[in-house]
């Protein structure tokens, strides 16, 4: 039995604990390459201090995992780590931030189509990283926003050269971030929800 | 700017079938496979007691307030799917209390944006 005595499990800080009227979740996935910044831009607007969910992959990974010619079962446990945000009494935000490969995500129950839309996180420096994850989101109907981080050290191109790079619709926005920034993070999701919101159909 | 480019891709009509969206987050008669998102809120109705599985008490005294099955995952340090299975027992007794997410699916919705983006404004 490796599981911790009950009495040691930590909970929220007590600041973190929900009300008990919090009942309605919506979620938002931000997707993007190994060291992009999606952990950088969850931890800047969540509430909380990031969390982490693991699922392990085991045989469920033949036939769609990369391990062709390894006869042995091979364990592999998949992190993705997530930020919360109390919108209102009501409606909880979460955010989670998942890797770019697709072979993962069916790890986690409905993470794309229960989500309200997704925010593609690129680096200019990587570009290339993107085109799979932009091209699954695109096959899966999955309204999203990119959401370009500016390193200090990255190539600028004019948001039009990378719109034609990453060959996006003109309707898909694009928006220059510092996923360091609270304020900046804030923005690139109104980004996405201003986004959504043109694309929902007004209620009858 | 030169380098690689990327070629865009329909929707896949597969991915699009509403009707496998309701088939993901729905199954609501049978308890035994309560469809458990990440973002399922759960609520605990009873207190924990000595007699339960520590896993099981454990998740009842993280539940005194809403918490979504991401987070229960998180401060138990186990896998989700693990989670979502002692879930599932705890529903069944009616020990926990599940809220399912909203989801696109239930979308358009223009008011819940709405209610997303007021609250963002306030950070």
């Amino acid at each position: 039995m490796d599981f911790r005595s009950s009495d040691t499990i930590t909970g929220p800080r007590t600041e973190d604990v929900l009300p008990t009227t919090a009942t309605a979740a919506v979620k938002v996935v931000i997707v993007g390459g190994f060291g992009v910044g999606k952990t950088t831009m969850v931890g800047s607007v969540s509430e909380i201090r990031p969390l982490t969910t693991e699922e392990t992959m085991t045989q469920a990974g033949v036939g769609v995992d990369d391990n062709a010619g390894v006869e042995t079962k091979t364990a592999t446990t998949v992190a993705m780590d997530f930020g919360r945000i109390s919108l209102s009494e009501e409606l909880i935000l979460y955010l989670f931030g998942t890797p770019g490969q697709e072979r993962f995500w069916f790890l986690w129950n409905g993470l794309f189509e229960g989500a309200l839309g997704a925010v593609v996180l690129i680096d200019t420096r990587r570009l290339e990283v993107s085109f799979d994850v932009i091209g699954r989101l695109e096959e899966r109907g999955v309204p999203f926003v990119v959401a370009v981080n500016t390193f200090p050290d990255a190539p600028h191109h004019p948001v039009e050269a990378l719109r034609r790079a990453l060959d996006l619709p003109d309707e898909v926005p694009m928006i220059d971030c510092d996923a360091r920034m609270r304020a900046s993070s804030r923005d690139v999701l109104m980004t996405l929800m201003r986004y959504l919101h043109s694309l929902a159909v007004p209620l009858a | 700017m030169s380098g690689p480019r990327r070629e865009r891709r329909k929707a896949d009509p597969e991915f699009l079938d509403p009707e496998r969206l309701y088939v993901i987050t729905g199954d609501l008669d049978d308890s035994e496979r309560a469809a458990l998102d990440l973002v399922t809120m759960v609520v605990a109705q009873a207190e924990p007691s000595p007699t339960f599985q520590p896993e099981q008490a454990a998740i009842l005294r993280l539940c005194q307030a809403p918490l979504s099955v991401a987070e229960i995952s998180a401060y138990l340090s186990l896998p989700f799917s693990v989670v979502t299975s002692l879930l599932s027992d705890l529903l069944a007794t009616e020990l926990i209390e599940s809220r399912a997410p909203i989801v696109r699916a239930t979308l358009p919705d223009r008011s819940l944006l709405e209610a997303v983006m007021h609250g963002l404004q306030k950070l």
